[in-house]
Formats: C-alpha cells, structure tokens, sequence
C-alpha cells in the first residue's frame, strides 16, 4: 500500500536514515572529539600516525572482510594464514643472495600464498558446499600448524634489511601501511559500489538464489571473494613482517580475523550479507584502533581493553537494529 | 442487517490508522454461525488489516470487535486463539527441520507429568487430523521435504487442532491446484455445517463464488457491501472491488502464428532424470504456449530446464534452428531466453534492492565501461517504469516498498532487460491483484506483437484458456496432451493432467 508520511515522520525518518547511514563516521568523529579534548598525550601527530599504523594490518585484512561478508560468507583463517603466507615468503626471501631479489621474492610469495589460501577456502564453501565458518574454523588450523611446523615453533627473521627498510617506511610523515590502508579502502569502494562483481557479491551475499536465476555465476563470485581476502591477508604479512623484520609463527596476525569481523560489523555491515561498505569498514576499523590507544592513555589495564572492544562491537549492532527491523 | 447477538464474530465501527494513513474505515461486519464469508478486495484495500482486527494481531484504532454478540475489549492474539478464532496464513510458519507431528504441535505438545514428550499421542491425533483432511501424509514427515501444497496442509491440520469456532483463511488456494481446492472446499463446507464461521480471502473470484455464502468486498479501506454470494455475479464482484467498469480482462488473443511462421525453439525428447520424461514440443515466432497442469507435474522444471538450470540427460534442443546446450543461466540469457520464476521473493528480485540494481541485475554487464554507468542504469530503469506502469515512488526504491504486482512487473523489466526472444513466464499473475494481473495480461501481449515468443505457466486455468491458443498439459514430468484453440477449456485440461484421458 502506498503510504504517504507526514512530514514531520518524514523528517524523523531522513535523521534516522541519516544516524544508520553515517553512524560510523559520526561515532568516529565523536570519539576522535572526546579522545583529543581528554587527553593531551592522544593529540600528539605522533601519536595519531602509531594508530594508523596499528590499525593497517588487521585493517587491510578488513577490507577483504568486507567484500566476504558482504557476499554472505565469513572468513576465520586469514590470521593464520597472515602468519603462514608471512613465514613461507621470508624463508623463500632468505634462499635469495640478492637483496633487491629477495624483496621481490617476499612480495610475490607471500601474495601468491594468500591468494593460494584464500582460493582453497572458497573452493571448500563453493565446490565443497561446506558452510564459510566450518570451512575457514579448519583451514585456520591447518595454515597456524603449518607455519608453526615450518618455523619450529619461533620466529622467521629476514637476513636483508631492505625488508625493515620497506616495512618501517614513512611516507610524507605517514607509515607506508597507512597509505596502502587507504589505497586499498579507496580500491575496495570502487569495486563495490562501482563495478559489475561488486553489485553481484552483493546480490549473491543479499539472496543466493536470486542471483542465480539472474544468470550470476555464483560459485566464482563467492570464490573471488575469498582469493581476495587471502591476497590481503599476504599484502599484511608483508608490511608486518617488513615492520618487525620477522614474523612469529605462534602470534602473527593472532585475532586478526575477529578485529576483523568487529570492524566490518562496526562499519554498518550486515552479518546476513548483501550490505555494507568499504569506507564504513575503514571508519570501524579506526574506532577500535582509537578505543585501544586512549584506554593505553589512560592508563586502563591491558586485560580490559578486550571488554570495551566487546562492549563497542556490541553497541554497534544495537544501534543498527532499528534499521535492520524496518526492512 | 443481521442484529450483533445472532452474530459469532461481528464488528462495529472499526477502523485502523498507522500514522496519519487510514487503512480501515467504519467496518460493520456481521457473520453468524456456519457462514462461508468470501473478503475481496484489491491489494492494499485492507483485507490483511481487517483480518488482524479480527485474531488479535493488530488492536484497532476505532471501533469494537464482537465475539458471540459480546463486545471484546482488548483482543489478543492468545486470547483470540482461545476463543476459537483460528488463522491460517498466507505464508507458512512452519520448522522445516521438524515433522509434520511437531510443528502441528509445536508451541503445545503434550507432555506426561514429567515433562516428557508424550510423542505416540501426538502422532496419533496427527494422524486423526490428516485423515480427516483427506490428505496422504505421514506424520513423521519431515516439513522440509513437502511440497507447497503439503506444506499447506499441514499448516491447516495446525489450525484444527484447537477446537476452532471461526476459520479465517488468508488466500489458502493461490499454491492448490483443483483436486486440492476441490478437497479444500469439502472441508470448509464440512466444518459450515458444524457450525464454524469462515472467513475466505481470495483473489479469485470463481473460487469465492463457488465456495462462499456470502461475500464482503472493501476497496480503500471501506467496506463497499456485504451481501449474499447469490446476489453477485463475478462481474459484479470485480466492479465492486475497483469501482469502475472493468474493461475485458484478457486481451484479444493474438493471431494464431501460421504454418510459415518460423519455429524458435524446439524440443525433442528431453529428460532430466527424476525431473522430465520425453518432452518435445515446439514453438513458434509469436506464439504463447500454455502449460498447465497440477503443482509438481513439472511444469517449473520444464522452464528450469530451458533456463539452463537442470541439465538434460537426452534429448535435443534447437533455438532458431541450431542446437544449444546450456550449462547455466548465463548460457540461456545469452541465448536469448528469459525466465520469471514462479517463486518471486525466492528467486525472482531483490527485496533490499533498489529498483533500479533490480532491473539491470541480470545485463548488468552492458551497463559497465568498466564502471557500471548510473546514469545509463537510471535512464532505463525509467523508460520501463512508464512502459510496463510500474508505481514507485522512485527510481532507487527498494523493492520491499513496493506491492506485489509492481515488484512482478520489476521482475518482467528485469528479464526484459536483456532482450530475449523467448520469455518463460510462470505463474506471473501469483498473489497479484486484478488490476495488476490485467497489466500483466496487456504486458505480455504486447510483447507477443512485437514478436517476442512465451511459455505461461499458470494453476489459473482461466488465464490460460483467456491467453493461449494452444496448450500443453503436463502430469508427472512428461507432456500429457497439447490441446488447440476451441478444445481449450477447463475440463479438457483436468482430463489431461489428471490422467482421467491419455
């Protein structure tokens, strides 16, 4: 039935419509007012550059995130498979003499690999018609063991210092992985508001079966989205392996999939699929990456800093609902 | 006009208003014991609101809901169901993962003073329920492998369960094909005679006057008149439910295509195992073929199969003369086939998609250079708004906004949008209202004259005797019959799919 609101219903409705479309740019500034007016520690640029840098690894792995969740999936290995792609390009990097020849091996191998990974989960949800959280729950078994078994256990160290060079580079007074954290975002915006895959990953992830009848080969679009998040997974091991000049087989990119998924849901996205954005990723991402720095800043314990980012995701999804419920 | 206390459920006054929208006004409504009450109306003219009013689902604005000439204050949905007010909805709240025994029971099964299921009971007044029905279930069956129309069945047994002193169906026919609204029909009259009041919601005409003994039409929100079913003739009902004199319904049937007339698609003898036995057929530049034939007779996976869905095990297909084999729908849309899907939410649009992204979703490619152009997307999004009349209020609503008929038409422009030369319609008229069927109706021939080729698949058989002049009947994967032009009537078509004539 048409319906025709009043306009003041109307102008209730666009405000409501406005808080559920820019709410994590709104939280984002908000919390950037409080955090800079709270402490004098927090406005330090230096300060601000370490959040961004901080927030990049798990960040780019973020953006991956998004294309997958939006596309009705999920991806819990890509923390480990930072720490396998990280392990298995530093030991081929290692084989190499050349230094200039090393980085290239690295770059290559450790994309190459995550591709690799994120390519063998697809196939498991699409030609293995396994569900995307049992699939990536065994994958991330798999590629954590391995790189632990590669590594006996420790840390693999890079012997050329143009690694650290790259990885600890800063840019116009920016970190590289910053950069590179925008780029990507800006990439991913365009793929996904865009182009012809973006508006089919969301009409997969939004109702499998519609898109299929509308000629979408779905099995690729969901297989793409996958080798998309692996190859992020491989660009992070690369700028966080470069930043430490190794990179432990038992703590890299640990939890990195659920800050992850936190900051995709942060960002607006639905965990049903067929919703949400790049950007808003990008700004969940931020939220959590500040959350972290001014509870440091004020002096709260480390242990409890995993409650508030808990309480955050939380609220997040809260204040989303009453869009969800309009639908 | 029947006074309050002879009533089992009457209202006065009612009316229903959600924001400033008034969806209901002043509904006086009398219905004594072992009524049949047929409630038509357009979509949106207030039939689901008034339905609620009545089971508690909704409290009214205005006006008092009487039950046994008693005024009820404050009805709940509980409260109704505990009076006997039983509804039997449109879409089915059913668990797939359980068996017809615990979802009839779900929510009050029966337990043993411990708490324990006393499960052999419930199956047994399972049992007794679907016998009394009619119907060949088993009540360990689990809901999730039933057909549409079992599915139904059991959602019926779940409503009789309670003893039930007004039945109130929303459009229960629209997944039955005749046999089962034959038996449906039986039942309704059954529980008439045992006093129990119903309320029959449908869009179907014929049906409410087969079935009904009185009818009750609202348009926009009014309750236009409640009279006896004998008093009205279809004609009137129809007038009655839009206000004005209705033009025909169907369209001129097109000209028969001629035996020159160039075949576009030809089947021989195709089969998918468990799905189709031997089909051939071939149709021609122009023509609409009908296929009608029970639910399950594989009148869908006959579409599905030329969309490039399921993949034929022998058997040919020609498309202008040269062999195709699909292996998906991409095959089949770059073929030149389109197909609207009988299951429109399921497999047809994007409910959370703007109408525009709906339209393009299946050619998007052509609207990439490398980036999609809105602004190509838009211009065509509102070149089939004015041409197929589909009311939005604009071009990037999401469908989920908009009403039945205008998302179906959504549908058609979406398979229109890449240009096909045979479109596969089935069942584009499902759970649309009359105006909106009548669109469909023109839309289709229309595109006929313009010498697109189609396949309509309908339960409706007065849609189809009204469209086609030539016929395919289906019963259990293969082709029972082709019917032709005078030999298209209702009973030639059950006789076929029926299997009462080979």
């Amino acid at each position: 039935m048409a319906t025709t609101p009043s306009s003041q219903n109307q102008f209730i409705h666009r405000l409501r419509r406005l808080a559920a479309s820019q709410g994590p740019y709104l939280a984002l500034a908000l919390l950037l007012l409080v955090c800079a007016a709270s402490s004098p520690a927090f406005r330090r640029p230096q300060n601000l550059l370490n959040i961004t840098r901080q927030v990049s690894y798990s960040g780019i792995i973020a953006l991956g995130m998004t294309a997958v969740i939006i596309g009705g999936g999920i991806d819990l290995s890509v923390g480990a498979l930072l720490a396998f792609a990280g392990t298995v390009g530093i030991m081929a990097m290692n084989t190499c003499d050349n230094p200039t020849a090393g980085l290239t091996v690295a770059i290559v191998v450790m994309l190459l690999t995550g591709a690799a990974g994120g390519a063998i989960n697809g196939a498991l949800v699409t030609i293995g018609r396994l569900p995307p959280f049992i699939a990536t729950l065994g994958t991330l078994s798999i590629f954590r063991s391995l790189s632990l078994y590669l590594a006996g256990a420790g840390l693999t160290t890079a012997r050329h210092d143009v690694f650290m060079q790259v990885g600890g580079a800063v840019i116009g007074g920016v970190p590289l992985p910053a950069w590179i954290l925008l780029l990507l975002t800006a990439l991913g915006a365009v793929l996904m508001t865009c182009t012809k895959l973006g508006r089919h990953i969301c009409a997969v992830g939004s109702n499998q079966r519609v898109a299929r009848y509308a000629a979408i080969n779905t099995g690729k679009v969901t297989l793409i989205t996958y080798v998309l998040i692996g190859l992020l997974a491989g660009v992070s091991a690369f700028l966080l392996g470069g930043r430490l000049g190794s990179i432990s087989s038992s703590t890299a990119g640990n939890a990195y999939e659920l800050d992850a998924i936190a900051a995709v849901i942060i960002g607006g996205a639905s965990m049903a699929g067929g919703r949400g954005s790049m950007t808003g990723t990008l700004a969940g991402i931020l939220i959590l990456g500040i959350i972290a720095n001014i509870l440091d800043m004020w002096g709260v314990s480390v242990y409890l800093q995993g409650a508030v980012k808990g309480v955050v995701i939380i609220i997040a999804v809260l204040l989303q609902r009453p869009q969800n419920q309009q639908a | 006009m029947l006074s309050v206390s002879d009533t089992i459920i009457a209202t006065e006054g009612i009316g229903k208003t959600y924001g400033t929208v008034p969806v209901l006004r002043e509904i006086d409504l009398r219905l004594r014991p072992g009524a049949i009450l047929g409630l038509i109306g357009e979509n949106g003219a207030g039939k689901s609101t008034l339905i609620k009013c009545l089971n508690g689902m909704v409290a009214p604005t205005t006006g008092t809901v009487y039950f046994d000439g008693k005024p009820c204050r404050s009805l709940t949905v509980a409260n109704a169901i505990a009076r006997g007010i039983v509804t039997v909805p449109q879409e089915f709240n059913l668990v797939n993962d359980l068996t017809v025994a615990e979802n009839i029971f779900l929510g009050q099964e029966l337990t043993s003073g411990f708490g324990l299921l006393r499960r052999q009971e419930m199956a047994d007044r399972t049992q007794a329920i679907l016998n009394r029905l009619n119907v060949t279930l088993e009540p360990t069956q689990r809901v999730g492998a039933l057909s549409v129309a079992e599915k139904q069945c059991v959602e019926i047994a779940k409503a009789l369960t309670t003893p039930c002193r007004v039945l109130i169906m929303d459009e229960p026919t629209t997944v039955l094909n005749q046999r089962e609204v034959k038996t449906l029909f039986q039942l309704l009259r059954q529980f008439s005679q045992q006093g129990t009041a119903i309320i029959f919601v449908s869009h179907k005409l014929h049906e409410v006057r087969a079935i009904s003994t009185e009818v009750a039409i609202l348009r926009d929100g009014e309750l236009v008149a409640q009279a006896p079913t004998s008093e009205l003739t279809e004609a009137d009902m129809a007038r009655r439910m839009v206000g004005r004199e209705l033009n025909q319904l169907f369209p001129e049937l097109p000209a028969a295509p001629g035996a020159e007339s160039a075949p576009v698609l030809e089947v021989e003898n195709v089969s998918v195992p468990g799905l189709l036995h031997d089909i051939s057929f071939t149709l021609r530049q122009g023509e609409l073929l009908g296929l009608a034939g029970l639910v399950g007779a594989g009148r869908t996976e006959l579409a599905e199969t030329l969309y490039g869905l399921h993949r034929p095990s022998s058997g040919t297909i020609r498309l202008f003369g040269r062999r195709v084999r699909f292996h998906s729908p991409a095959d089949a849309v770059q073929a030149g086939i389109a197909y609207l899907s009988e299951d429109r939410q399921g497999a047809g649009i994007l409910t959370d998609f703007a109408l525009t992204a709906n339209i393009t979703l299946t050619s998007l490619a052509r609207y990439c250079h490398p980036f999609i152009s809105r602004r190509e997307e838009q211009h065509r999004a509102e070149h089939f708004i004015s041409r197929l009349a589909i009311k939005t209020t604009s071009t990037q609503t999401p469908l989920r906004h908009l009403s039945g008929g205008n998302q179906q038409k959504t549908a058609i422009a979406k398979g229109l949008d890449h240009d096909p030369k045979i479109f596969l319609f089935d069942e584009p008229t499902r759970g649309i209202d009359i105006k909106a069927k009548t669109d469909v109706y023109r839309i289709i021939h229309a595109l006929l004259g313009q010498g697109l080729s189609g396949i309509f698949i309908s339960s409706d058989l007065e849609e189809v005797i009204g469209l086609c002049r030539r016929v395919a009947v289906m019963r259990s994967g293969r082709i029972a019959g082709f019917l032709e032009d005078d030999q298209i009537t209702e009973e030639e078509i059950m006789y076929l799919a029926t299997g009462v004539k080979a």
